[in-house]
């Protein structure tokens, strides 16, 4: 991390993880250790099946690991917690409230009421420029749209770390360049730590710090690339030499990985 | 998108359909003419005059609206019952697997059977009257609606519940926050089914020796071939069947209106 001293934040040590499949036991991570500094934005690539999920979800607290341990701010992580938010590739908004009321449910099981509430909703909903369509209801909205709320119900529960588990995996090319670019200044302001799983190169050199390459079945990390490239970072970023450079690595290290899963 | 539609062709859409309803409705009074007029089935179809000459017949018989009201007694009695019992169950069911496993294949087994064909048994056991009918009309609307309930419940969006948690959501507000609000759906189309299953059940229901009623008043003008008046209660049970379903859907729009896809 450029010799820059930084808090740890989070610390995943030795996480395992097995399934119990039909033919027999499947080890979807294995040996995984990684630190997540405060404030910093990590990336993760891998091809489908490399576990990157299932080490989100762990971090999440949603899954155990089957040994190993994840420790977010020196505290081992059992369960979710309110110092970690997830946005999911499916929005997973509640179909039956609207923009508005979605961002007000993290608040709402904070025991944050009334106006006070109204205000933070109001903010997060602003930020992501969506005041028009506070109450419209979640079948209103566009592909892009639903992620944008979902990622303002994320901020507004305040979470210290941020995991995004393919956020923008199933929206179209230019809605999600300009999600990327939305993510990207709004990360620049409030610097909150990111931990961001993709299946795209792009998408992970132009967001992360760092890009971790997670490799097949059973999931390691294959190597964590530097992005030594500074921010405030654009789409142009993406014509720079140096991304260019990094891109192929990454590709070819990743390409490799994807052979492995076919063979 | 949706309702730059009905801003476009709002009235004339809602007339067209108003004018297609009129004209399945008059086609069907020329095919039923018809019928009334062929050799083969005019002694079934009486026209539609000899028909509806019967309401001040039946009035006048004093059984009319005796038998409406009997049978809207039963039907909603045992449907409600039905409801009842039907929604803790289909929540065990979801929430507790060895409950399930026992549980599912028993209604599984009893829906496939006509109630036609036990209704002797519950005869026998509850007497004659008003108590059969309501047990007979229970069960049916019992199996149809905890299924439904049950199959909604468990195909809930497993990430919303994940959401939810990750949001700060415990145990107790993700039943009450989520995984109500998510089975409303599932619940009303039970309540829409179940109703449907009422009156299909109302015949089977009324043939355990009741005293009045749609079911019964059919079968026993079936003893002196009336077919005027038994198609008279023929149609008084299909306008029944299809109000209820409307005012049921129309809740449904009102409370589920938020739904991303309409259900059948």
């Amino acid at each position: 991390m450029a010799g820059e001293e930084r808090d740890i934040k989070v610390v995943i040590e030795d996480v395992r993880k097995t399934y119990q499949g039909r033919t027999g036991e499947v080890v979807a991570l294995n040996g995984v250790n990684l630190n997540i500094a405060d404030n910093e934005f990590v990336t993760v690539v891998g091809p489908s099946g490399c576990g990157k999920s299932t080490l989100l979800n762990i971090i999440a607290g949603l899954l155990e690991p089957t040994s190993g341990r994840v420790l977010c701010n020196g505290q081992e992580v059992h369960g979710t917690g309110k110092d970690r938010g997830v946005v999911f590739q499916q929005y997973a908004l509640f179909p039956w409230l609207t923009v508005k009321k979605n961002v007000l449910f993290p608040l709402d099981m904070r025991g944050i009421k009334g106006f006070a509430a109204e205000e933070i909703a109001m903010k997060y909903i602003k930020m992501v420029d969506l005041e028009k369509f506070a109450d419209h209801y979640p079948k209103e909205l566009s592909g892009g749209m639903k992620q944008r709320v979902a990622i303002a119900r994320a901020y507004a529960a305040n979470p210290e770390i941020l995991l995004m588990d393919e956020p923008f995996g199933a929206l179209d090319a230019q809605t999600r360049t300009q999600l990327q670019q939305e993510l990207l200044d709004t990360w620049e302001k409030e610097r909150k730590t990111c931990f961001f799983i993709t299946h795209d190169v792009d998408e992970a050199l132009i967001l992360g710090q760092r890009v971790v390459i997670m490799s097949a079945r059973p999931g390691r990390i294959k190597e964590i690339v530097d992005v030594d490239i500074p921010y405030p970072r654009n789409q142009e970023t993406k014509m720079d030499p140096h991304f260019l450079e990094l891109k192929n690595h990454i590709w070819s290290q990743v390409y490799q990985e994807y052979l492995e899963v076919r063979k | 998108m949706a309702s730059d539609k009905a801003k476009k062709g709002g009235v004339s859409d809602k007339a067209r359909n108003w004018m297609w309803l009129a004209l399945s409705l008059a086609a069907a009074i020329i095919v039923w003419t018809i019928l009334s007029v062929l050799p083969s089935t005019s002694r079934s179809f009486p026209n539609i005059i000899v028909v509806f000459q019967q309401i001040p017949v039946m009035i006048e018989r004093g059984v009319l609206f005796k038998d409406i009201q009997s049978s809207l007694i039963s039907v909603g009695l045992g449907y409600l019952l039905g409801f009842v019992i039907a929604l803790p169950v289909a929540i065990l069911m979801a929430w507790y697997n060895p409950f399930r496993r026992i549980v599912e294949p028993w209604i599984q087994f009893i829906r496939n059977i006509p109630p036609l064909a036990y209704v002797p048994l519950i005869v026998i056991a509850a007497g004659v009257g008003r108590k059969p009918q309501v047990i007979v009309i229970t069960i049916a609307t019992f199996l149809i609606m905890c299924i439904t309930i049950y199959q909604g419940i468990i195909n809930i969006d497993e990430t919303l519940i994940k959401a939810a948690r990750v949001l700060g959501a415990k145990d107790k507000d993700i039943f009450i926050r989520v995984l109500a609000p998510a089975s409303l759906p599932f619940i009303l189309t039970a309540v829409r089914l179940g109703a449907s299953v009422a009156l299909t059940t109302l015949i089977a229901a009324e043939s355990t020796g009741a005293f009045a009623g749609l079911g019964m008043r059919i079968r026993s003008l079936n003893n002196n071939f009336e077919t005027a008046p038994m198609l008279l209660y023929i149609i008084i049970i299909g306008i029944i069947g299809i109000t209820v379903e409307k005012i049921i859907k129309l809740l449904e729009r009102k409370l589920t209106g938020w739904q991303e896809k309409r259900e059948i």
